[in-house]
């Protein structure tokens, strides 16, 4: 099995280097390709000091749906044929990118996501985004009758088939939870695994507090009309 | 016509409403010439215009219009229009703004793509 990591990156100068030699140590076969996203700090300079991955650097940015939307079809080109995502913060520890790999290995799953909550350890995030995360994941019980703990991770593995189908249509502003809905109702497997994460080393979340409530409403629509107009295709996902 | 106890100074401000719709028509007329304004987002402004030019002539329509409605004041029925116009063009640009931003990313992510692969092979060969 050929292995992608993709890191969507935005400001990330600080932590790159040292996530992309975590990557080396812990998958030394992958190929490491970073989608910078319009970045206004020196991770251009930190990244062209790099030999030996790829860096698709974003005219402006797009947002983290716009640069892992760039780096699917970038993977598409590349011949591998699985995919794993982390952040390039340093929040999700490449030492577990082996998990989501074997989780994927059997061929039958096509989204492995990596929990935070699944088993109770690491770095849990805020009161309030847990309040929310639940929601939504209250909400996926429901709609899809699986239960994924933890909906927002961005800490994930996808086979080739899951990557092409998302790359057709992605939705940019917060994708991590439609994803699922979109994988579930095209009837892919997808399952999670418990992972450990840290609390980020270096600058703030892409989402504030108020940006988070946003978030959340704008994912909600995007359920909301989903589940509407997708309510036909929804057995196809049992 | 003055004469007629009009409650509402209509007719100096037919005048007003005639020659400003004429001179928006005009002026639309003259962008798209000019190559200013493309003639797929000019359709909507033609039409808004022209129908005041249209409201504008025929007074009686808006009369019309509100005892259709039930409208008691007249010039409600006109700011109803007029806001009903205003929406449809926020909404149009909405529509075209989303569909922008849609190409440009997609066109992003291909130049993106293909500058890297370009710098890939140059640094290799």
């Amino acid at each position: 099995m050929k292995v992608m990591v993709l890191i969507p990156a935005f400001n990330e100068e600080h932590t790159i280097s040292s996530v992309i030699s975590e990557i080396r140590k812990h998958i030394p076969e992958a190929l490491v390709c970073v989608v910078n996203d319009g970045s206004t700090d020196r991770t251009r300079e930190v990244l062209d000091g790099i030999a030996g991955i790829r860096a698709l650097h974003l005219p402006y940015n797009m947002g983290i749906g716009g640069a892992v939307w760039t780096g699917f079809h970038f993977f598409l080109n590349s011949g591998c044929d699985a995919l794993v995502r982390l952040d390039g913060d340093g929040q999700h520890p490449p030492a577990q990118a082996g998990l989501l790999l074997e989780a994927l290995a059997g061929g039958e799953t096509d989204l492995v996501i990596g929990s935070r909550f699944l088993k109770k350890e690491g770095f849990q995030s805020s009161l309030t985004r847990r309040g929310g995360i639940k929601l939504l994941d209250v909400l996926t019980k429901l709609i899809l009758r699986q239960k994924i703990t933890d909906n927002t991770s961005g800490f994930r593995a996808y086979s080739r088939r899951a990557v092409a189908h998302l790359a057709e249509d992605y939705p940019f502003d917060y994708p991590e939870p439609i994803e699922v809905y979109l994988l579930a109702r095209a009837g892919m497997g997808i399952r999670e695994v418990p992972t450990r994460m840290v609390s980020r080393r270096e600058g703030v979340s892409s989402i504030g507090l108020f940006r988070s409530y946003y978030y959340l409403v704008k994912v909600l629509l995007t359920i909301f009309v989903n589940f509407i107009y997708g309510r036909k295709h929804e057995s196809l996902s049992d | 016509m003055e004469g007629n106890m009009n409650p509402y100074p209509i007719s100096a401000i037919q005048i007003v409403s005639v020659v400003f719709s004429l001179f928006l028509l005009g002026v639309i007329f003259s962008l798209i010439r000019r190559k200013k304004l493309s003639e797929e987002y000019a359709i909507l402004w033609v039409i808004i215009s022209a129908l005041f030019l249209g409201l504008s002539v025929f007074r009686g329509l808006i009369d019309a219009i509100s005892s259709l409605l039930g409208i008691k004041y007249q010039p409600a029925s006109l700011f109803l229009i007029l806001f009903g116009c205003l929406f449809l063009l926020g909404f149009h640009f909405s529509l075209v703004i989303s569909d922008l931003k849609k190409k440009l990313n997609a066109m992003a992510k291909t130049v993106t793509i293909l500058q890297e692969r370009l710098e890939e092979k140059e640094r290799t060969a």
